[in-house]
This record gives structure tokens, C-alpha cells and sequence, in this order.
């Protein structure tokens, strides 16, 4: 039981976390319908400014607000500069020119931070585990991720219902033409989208970077999750992605808990803890083909053109 | 027109520098030199190196020409890469491999060509024992030396019980393996994670916890030893079940783990504080010439390979068509070995000793590694009867 | 029109003769590692070709072909591993595995268009992966090892490196050439047309799904093929041959040389392995090259080196 409730939460934290790398790929993708495979390389970047920032400020939340706005000047620079020109091209462009973006941000990294990674130490506050009910400790650093990225949810969710800005966002979803036709700056809202997409994934990077190290290529695996939760969830739809994403890191920890001991009943105890971590990653994409399968435009489609 | 030109040209440039063997000693390195585990492959090359210079880059009295090559941590891609090393540049030796799945998929290709091959780090068991080859050696260990070694330790510690956590590939299973060959308290729980793409390790440090064991031990080597610790020490097991380790704690690790490693013991064949001129040297010059880096086993196993190539170049005076004496040479194990002397077995692994190495704080405060105890002496591998050679 | 069409048929003429003379190069110089590479290169050309019949001229975008290579790496491994070493029955086995494999994820993922079939082509070719990884029998994510190659009871020896060499190079004229004769038929035609208005055909009566299903069969046996020969070559075959990565590595190829035209797949192979080779020798940070380039390519280069070939002779 005990163990049960630990494994949610890690769950939870997680699948947040995706939540936050998720939100600006569906909605870059879902306005400028665009297929922004280096959103991971953005991801990357938020850690490695925070890596820096907070070694040069000497302040952990100084240093990671420093970080975030600088991945939302970068993507805006990367969105003015490079992808604005990818608009309306063929996604199979998107896939090619963001996958040479991925080379270039990873060896740019090399090249400028050297290959052994960073670390990003904790302030002491955060080290120590939390007592959240009796018995039951856990770590005060993952608490606060859950913390701040539900935050970060709840903030977006008002923003993009209740401004003005968000009511473009909206709108951009489900007609991009629509907007362009009401006379709004069109490509300034793109550019505005991009960099607090970009901002978000810097978020993700540097709440992630404590409990992993800052390396090169740390966004490639998690970016491919986060794509199958806006595919889930459904492309465009921020409420979908905050859905997909809780499930999907659910669905992930849980597996991992709790295959290894089902398989041990039917296999021998070899094959089954070879078995079991092979399985356990396979769980997200089979949900992601059974629900397309079932609902070929996703859980929550935002398009109904 | 244009582009047929151009790949004309490219095409002529990948195809050029046929080989011309016979004045100078051609090595090929095999290593990872991008990615996130590059920090290990560049401290081999910059050990290798080291070891030229020592040389005075000559063997035999011939100049040594080294041809560096990238696996990117992929079993395919390293044996690529061998397959050139042997086809097109011709290479006398072969040395380096991190990984023991790199090595297990590259392996064919050298016994095949009768190429020499050092391995400088992987050690699967299928090399010690039923895929010896007499063109194989290595200057590191088999895979389940270090943690039985370790596991010796947790005995003479007085540990009753355990649980295992380690990556889900060749050597990971071999670790845990190796823990259990030796130890002889209870194994709780054994856990594998997905290598080398998961780093986030709660699920399992959760079942650890509630495993009730006294003890976790643990085997990632690289970037996701440092993941782990951070965790480890996250999760507030720190006081609650002291840890144990092979591979996890070394000088390239310890700069990103910094005080989460102090008090996590490990077991190694090689420590930089060892005796033995021919160590001191390397350790000095090492920081010499790399200043800000400190040398790690990887690089004391790389620095023993150049050694063990010399060893057996000189025997044949620079004629490496005589394979056969220079296999009886290097079976001698006759150089000054950094960890000091040892023999090898039938299947030319190492017969050695294994440290305890413990984190301090050195006079300047950095932390740094440090031999404690000698844990076992003279440790042969357990699967030297496997292996047809006599 | 007419000269465009002659350029680039002059260079496809120029790509085949190169390759068919190569061995005759590699024995002249005493470079054997040429021909190990470019065994490579004709192996994945035979891929990327397969993909390209389903991208560039069914377009359907499929995120999941390097799944095949593994399919058809694994039956020819698995087999070899359980003592079975005959080709006459490993490479029929890898070639059917392909086929049923390819039918069940079409017959799913082709209820899903645009970037919903990418995902969901990827999922299906990730499962694959992860599938291969928990094989302990057959080294799980250590891959497999393959002692003795094919074996063709003395017609063929696949250990003569030359005789393999023209055996890849055969499979790949033989699959170029079905995909001519494939796209020249009524089926083809109709594939085409569903392509550019999806709607229409059907309205005409055609069963749309039907006609892309069979396509997809077809282009995942051939990749299939391409996989058993890949393992023969190697020696060897693992999970990582399906990574997403590899998938991509294959779109690359396809988009480099130019989508839709018959030669341009083969040409992409040949550019974007010798490029990866070249820049790698020259530096380690040779993505730092590579990248860019292709966003280049993308930006200003369209429809790959075939497009470029097309528009040069036109202006």
C-alpha cells in the first residue's frame, strides 16, 4: 500500500513533467502546424542555462529564473531566424531540418560546455526528505515539482481561457486561417507562442536537471514521450496534453514497479528481469495505438476543420 | 552535373589511403567519443597518449601511428568501425572498448582477421570463457570480479541482506552476477533498468525501501552514477541503507556526485594512490599534461594496453607478422603494470588484486579516491574452465 | 522537361555503373573496406528504396521502417541461432515475418492520416524494439551474433565478400525495378491517385484503404529483405537496428535524394553514408556539419538531389 502510494506520486511527478515538455509542442504544433523535433534540444538548453546560471548567481531560484528567460529568448530567436521559414512546408520538412537542428544544438553544446555534463546541486531545503503521511517520506524536491508544475498548469489553463492572448491561441487551434483573416499580427502571435513553448521546455529541463545530470542528448528520449502524449491526447489540445501526460507517466512508473514481480509468476526469474523492463516501456506505445486505433484523432481532438 | 562531381570527389576521399604496413605499428582505438559517455573515451585516449609518450611514441624501434574511432556507445557502429580498422587501415592491434555488448558485437571481426585485441575496459563473461580467443587479451578484469570482490567485503562488513539494482545489458547482468557469486547474506530483491536510457531510478529506489533490506549495492558506470546517487541521496536512504557499489564512484564521476559520494565504497583493481613507481609517474604526468583532469582505471587499463603492445612489438623486434611470438609475449604479462604485477589466466584475463577505495577530501579539499584495503589477492575469474584454451 | 529528365537519367546510369564496377575497383587497389562499406550503403539503398515506394509515391509517411530491417535481421538471426542455417529457409522466414507484420500494423495504423499515421507507425516500430530487448534468449538489448551466414548449399557464398556484394546489388536492381513496373501498373496508378486526392478515387469506387494496405505489404517485405541481407552482413543484429533513430536515418535518406523518383532514394543512401563517413574522419564534431546541411537542404534544396539535378538542367 505504502509502496503503492510512493509509486503514484512518482508517477504523478513525471507525467507533470511531460505535461510542461508537452504543452509547447502541441500548441506549436497545433497553431503553426509545425513538427518541432528540436523542442527537446530547447529542453536541453533550460538545463544547461540553469546549470550555469545558478553555479554564477550562487542562487538555485535566481539562477533558474535567469534560465528560463533566456530558453524563451532563444526560442524566440530560433523561431525569428530558422523555423518561421518551415511554415506551411511539408511535415516531412519539419522532421528533417528540426533533426538537423537536434545535431547542431547537441554539438554546440559540446563544443561550448564539453562533453562530461553539469551538475545542478539542490539548496539544502530541497535535499531532505518529506514526511507526508506517516510513515510514508518523500523527497521534498519532487514535492515541489509537483507543486510548480501544477501551478504552471493551473496558470496556463487561465491564460489561454480567460486572455486575450489566449483566446488567439484558441482560435489559431482550431482555424489558423480565421485569425490571419481578423487582422491580428500574425506572425508576432507565432513568435510569442514559440518562445513560451521554448520557456516551458527550459522549465521541464531545469526542474529535471537535479535529478538527472545536465547532458547532451537528454531531450531525445523524453521528446519522443512527449510526443505520443499530444498524439493521445490529441495535437493542439492543452487540456488533452495534461491528461495524456499524467497517464502516460502513470502507466510508465507503475509498469516499471509492478511488471518485473507479475512476470516472476509466469517466468523464471531470468528471463522475467529481462522481460520486464522491455515491457514496461512498451506499455505507452501500445496505449498510444490502441487509442488511435479506437480514436484516430486522439482523445481530446482541438481541430474539428 | 554538379552534385556527380562532388560525389566523385567524396566518394575518391572516403576510398583513399590504402594501406602500406611494414615501417610503421599501426593501432586502431576503439572508444566512445560522443555523447554523454565521451568524458570515458577521452580519458583512455588522453591515457593512451600518455603511454606514446612514455614510449617516446616509438615500439620496436618503430614509429606508432594510433587511429582513433568513435562507437557512439553502439554495438553496431563499434563494429563498423573495427571492420574498417582491420580492412581498410590495417591495423596491427586493436585496443580500447568500453562496453562488453560493443565488444561481444565486434569480437568475430578481429579473431576472424587474426587482428590482436586489447580490451582496456569490457569484460563479458563469454570472453573469459567459451569465446576466448587466443588473439584476445585484456589489460581490465572480467565483468564479475569487481562486484564479487565487493561482495567478499559486505561478508567481512557482517551484511545480512541486500538488494540489487543494475542496467539491463551484458555488463550490467554480469555485475549483479558477480555480487551474488560471493556474498552470502540474503538477496532480497534484484532489479534491471533500461540501458541506457532510463535515468530516473525512484520506482526502484522505492522498492529498495520497502524491500527491508540492509543494504542496496548497485552497478552504473558514466553519468548514470551520478543520477543515481542524486537520487539516492534524494530519497533520504542515505542513513537507512547504506550503499555499495562497483563502477559507480571513479575521478570522472566524482566532480558531478561531490559529496553524495562521500562514505559509498567501492571495489576497484586500480586506484590512483597505489604504489609502485611506474603509477606515480603516470599519475603525476597524467595531471601534467591534462591539467584540471585526473586519471581514472579506464585510463590505467588504456595506459596497461599501449604497455602490453609494446611488451610484445619489442619481443619481435618490430615484426608483427610473427602473431605467435608475440602472443607467447604478451601471455607473460612483462611490463610494469600500473596496479603492479600480475599473471594472466588461460583465457587472458588478469589475475590480480581488487581494492576498497573510499571518497576523501585530499589536502587541497578536492574530493578524491583512495585505497583503504586490500579486499582479496590473486582473484582469478570464474569462468576460466569455460574456455578451451589450456 | 526533356533535358531535366536526361540529367538526372545520366547520373542514375552513371550511380548503377559505379556500383556495378566496384568490386573490379576495390580489387585494383586493395581496398577491401570500400567494398564492406559500400555492401552497407546498397543494403540500406535497398531500404530506403522501400520506403519510398509507400512516402513518395503512396504518401503514406511511415516513422516506423527500420522495424523491417530488424524483422527480417531477427528471423535470419534467431534461425541461425537454433542451428537452422539454410537461406532457403531463413530468407523466405524474414521475408513473411516482414509481410505479416506489415499487414497487421497497416491494417491499423492506416486508419490514421497525417501525423497521427507517423506516431503511430513509430509506436508500432518502437514495441518492435522493445520487443527485441526482451528476448534473453537471443541477447536481448546485447543483440545477437551470427556465426555462419547464410547458407545457399554452394549456389552463392555469402562469406566471399564480392559474391555477396553483387548478390546485395542484385536484390537492389530487382526492387528498383518491381517498384518501376509497380508504379507503371493500374495498382500503382491508383496508390498515385489516392495520393493526390483521396476522396475522388474513392468516389470512382476504388477501396482506398485496400489498394494502400497491399502497397504497405509490399514495401515492408522488400525492407525485410534489406534486413536479412543487413544481418548477414554485419554478422550481427540488434534492437538498435529498429531505434527511431534508424527509421529517421531512412527518411533522411529518402528525402536527401529526392521523394518520389525512382534512383533518388539509391542516391541518398550513397550520399548521406559516405558524408556521415567523411565528416566523421575529418572531425568529431561532424554533426555540427551534418546538421545544418540538412536544414539547408530542406530550406533551399527542394525535392532532394534529384529536384536540384531536375531544376540545374532546366536553368
Amino acid at each position: 500500500m505504502l509502496l503503492l502510494v510512493e509509486q503514484i506520486l512518482n508517477g504523478l511527478q513525471f507525467g507533470l513533467l511531460l505535461f510542461l515538455l508537452a504543452a509547447g509542442l502541441t500548441l506549436v504544433f497545433g497553431i503553426m502546424d509545425l513538427v518541432n523535433l528540436a523542442h527537446g534540444s530547447l529542453y536541453m538548453m533550460g538545463a544547461y542555462f540553469a546549470a550555469t546560471f545558478v553555479a554564477w548567481t550562487g542562487s538555485f531560484v535566481l539562477g533558474a529564473v535567469l534560465a528560463l528567460g533566456a530558453t524563451l529568448v532563444l526560442g524566440m530567436v530560433l523561431e525569428f531566424t530558422t523555423l518561421r521559414h518551415l511554415y506551411g512546408r511539408d511535415h516531412l520538412d519539419h522532421v528533417l531540418a528540426t533533426f538537423g537542428l537536434i545535431l547542431f544544438f547537441n554539438e554546440a553544446v559540446r563544443l561550448i560546455w564539453g562533453p562530461a555534463g553539469l551538475a545542478l546541486p539542490l539548496p539544502p531545503w530541497l535535499t531532505v526528505p518529506v514526511q507526508i503521511f506517516p510513515g510514508i517520506y518523500y523527497p521534498a524536491y519532487r514535492l515541489a515539482i509537483i507543486v510548480v508544475a501544477l501551478l504552471v498548469a493551473l496558470l496556463l489553463y487561465l491564460g489561454v481561457m480567460r486572455t486575450r492572448i489566449g483566446m488567439l491561441i484558441r482560435a489559431g487551434a482550431s482555424n489558423r486561417e480565421m485569425i490571419g483573416a481578423l487582422g491580428i499580427n500574425i506572425k508576432l502571435l507565432y513568435t510569442l507562442v514559440f518562445g513560451l513553448g521554448a520557456a516551458l521546455a527550459g522549465l521541464a529541463g531545469l526542474m529535471q536537471a537535479p535529478i538527472l545530470t545536465v547532458q547532451i542528448g537528454m531531450g531525445e528520449n523524453i521528446l519522443i514521450l512527449a510526443f505520443v502524449v499530444i498524439v493521445i491526447g490529441g495535437i493542439g489540445s492543452i487540456r488533452g496534453a495534461f491528461l495524456a501526460a499524467i497517464f502516460v507517466g502513470l502507466i510508465d512508473t507503475l509498469g516499471r514497479a509492478f511488471l518485473p514481480n507479475l512476470l516472476r509468476q509466469v517466468l523464471d526469474s531470468a528471463s522475467a528481469s529481462t522481460a520486464a523492463p522491455a515491457l514496461s516501456s512498451m506499455l505507452i506505445y501500445l496505449l498510444m495505438a490502441m487509442v488511435l486505433v479506437v480514436r484516430p484523432e486522439g482523445l481530446f481532438p482541438a481541430n474539428r476543420r | 552535373m554538379k552534385s556527380a562531381f562532388w560525389l566523385a570527389g567524396a566518394a575518391a576521399l572516403a576510398l583513399a589511403s590504402p594501406a602500406f604496413a611494414g615501417d610503421t605499428i599501426k593501432i586502431g582505438f576503439v572508444s566512445t567519443f560522443s555523447g554523454p559517455t565521451a568524458v570515458i573515451g577521452n580519458d583512455m585516449r588522453n591515457s593512451f597518449e600518455l603511454a606514446l609518450d612514455h614510449l617516446g611514441r616509438k615500439m620496436g624501434g618503430k614509429p606508432v601511428e594510433v587511429i582513433y574511432e568513435d562507437d557512439q556507445q553502439k554495438p553496431d557502429i563499434g563494429k563498423q568501425k573495427t571492420e574498417k580498422l582491420v580492412q581498410s587501415d590495417k591495423v596491427d592491434f586493436i585496443a580500447g572498448y568500453i562496453w562488453s555488448n560493443v565488444l561481444l558485437a565486434s569480437l568475430k571481426t578481429a579473431v576472424d582477421s587474426q587482428t590482436f585485441l586489447i580490451s582496456a575496459n569490457a569484460g563479458p563473461s563469454q570472453l573469459a570463457g567459451e569465446l576466448c580467443s587466443p588473439y584476445v587479451f585484456s589489460t581490465s578484469w572480467q565483468n564479475d570480479q569487481t562486484p564479487a570482490a565487493m561482495g567478499l567485503y559486505m561478508n567481512q562488513k557482517g551484511v545480512k541482506s541486500v538488494f540489487l539494482i543494475g542496467p539491463n545489458y551484458a555488463a550490467g547482468k554480469d555485475m549483479l552476477a558477480g555480487v551474488k557469486s560471493t556474498f552470502k547474506g540474503e538477496v532480497v530483491g534484484e532489479e534491471y533498468t533500461v540501458w541506457p536510457s532510463q535515468l530516473d531510478f525512484s520506482a526502484e529506489l522505492t522498492k529498495a525501501r520497502n524491500s527491508k533490506a540492509e543494504s542496496i549495492f548497485v552497478f552504473y558506470p558514466g553519468a548514470a552514477g551520478v543520477q543515481f546517487l542524486n537520487q539516492y541521496a534524494q530519497s533520504g536512504l542515505k542513513q537507512q541503507m547504506p550503499l555499495y557499489t562497483a563502477f559507480t564512484v571513479d575521478e570522472l564521476s566524482l566532480p558531478l556526485q561531490k559529496d553524495n559520494a562521500i562514505g559509498v565504497p567501492g571495489a576497484q583493481e586500480w586506484v590512483n594512490d597505489l604504489p609502485g613507481e611506474q603509477n606515480k609517474r603516470f599519475v603525476e604526468d597524467y595531471r601534467k599534461k591534462y591539467p584540471g583532469l585526473r586519471p581514472t582505471y579506464y585510463g590505467a587499463q588504456a595506459y596497461d594496453a599501449a604497455q602490453l603492445i609494446d611488451s610484445a612489438v619489442v619481443a619481435v623486434k618490430g615484426d608483427t607478422s610473427k602473431k605467435d611470438a608475440m602472443k607467447a609475449e604478451m601471455e607473460k604479462a612483462n611490463f610494469k603494470s600500473l596496479r603492479g604485477a600480475f599473471k594472466y589466466g588461460n583465457n587472458h584475463i588478469p589475475i590480480q588484486n581488487f581494492y576498497l577505495q573510499d571518497v576523501v577530501k585530499d589536502a587541497s579539499g578536492e574530493l578524491s579516491l583512495k585505497t583503504v584495503a586490500t579486499i582479496v589477492k590473486d582473484d582469478q575469474d570464474r569462468f576460466h574452465d569455460k574456455c578451451p584454451m589450456k | 522537361m526533356k533535358s531535366a529528365l536526361q540529367v538526372r537519367s545520366v547520373v542514375s546510369a552513371l550511380l548503377v555503373a559505379g556500383l556495378l564496377l566496384l568490386p573490379l575497383y576495390s580489387s585494383l587497389t586493395g581496398n577491401i573496406f570500400v567494398l564492406t562499406m559500400f555492401t552497407r550503403i546498397v543494403i540500406l539503398a535497398l531500404a530506403a528504396a522501400s520506403l519510398n515506394l509507400i512516402m513518395g509515391y503512396g504518401g503514406m509517411m511511415s516513422f516506423g521502417h527500420a522495424a523491417y530491417l530488424g524483422i527480417g535481421g531477427y528471423a535470419v538471426g534467431m534461425l541461425a541461432q537454433e542451428g537452422i542455417g539454410s537461406g532457403f529457409i531463413q530468407f523466405p522466414v524474414a521475408l513473411a515475418a516482414s509481410a505479416i507484420f506489415a499487414l497487421v500494423i497497416g491494417a491499423l495504423s492506416l486508419r490514421t492520416r497525417g501525423v497521427y499515421f507517423i506516431m503511430i507507425t513509430l509506436a508500432f516500430a518502437q514495441m518492435a524494439y522493445y520487443v527485441a530487448s526482451g528476448l534473453a534468449r537471443y541477447g536481448g538489448d546485447d543483440g545477437l551474433t551470427i556465426y555462419k551466414r547464410s547458407d545457399f548449399a554452394g549456389l552463392i557464398n555469402l562469406s566471399n565478400r564480392v559474391q555477396f556484394y553483387y548478390l546485395c546489388l542484385a536484390c537492389l536492381l530487382l526492387v528498383l525495378f518491381l517498384i518501376w513496373r509497380i508504379v507503371n501498373s493500374r495498382f500503382g496508378m491508383v496508390v498515385q491517385g489516392l495520393r493526390s486526392n483521396e476522396q475522388r478515387m474513392r468516389a470512382i469506387g476504388f477501396p482506398g484503404t485496400r489498394y494502400r494496405l497491399v502497397c504497405f505489404v509490399i514495401a515492408g517485405t522488400m525492407c525485410g529483405l534489406s534486413g536479412a541481407l543487413l544481418a548477414n552482413n554485419t554478422d550481427f543484429v540488434s534492437p538498435a537496428v529498429m531505434y527511431w533513430t534508424r527509421s529517421g536515418d531512412l527518411m533522411v535518406m529518402v528525402i536527401l535524394g529526392g521523394m518520389g523518383t525512382l534512383f533518388g532514394p539509391v542516391l541518398g543512401a550513397v550520399v548521406y553514408l559516405l558524408l556521415e563517413e567523411l565528416l566523421s574522419q575529418i572531425t568529431e564534431y561532424w554533426a555540427i556539419i551534418m546538421g545544418p546541411l540538412l536544414l539547408l537542404i530542406v530550406l533551399f534544396g527542394r525535392g532532394g538531389i534529384m529536384g536540384v539535378l531536375g531544376r540545374f538542367s532546366r536553368g
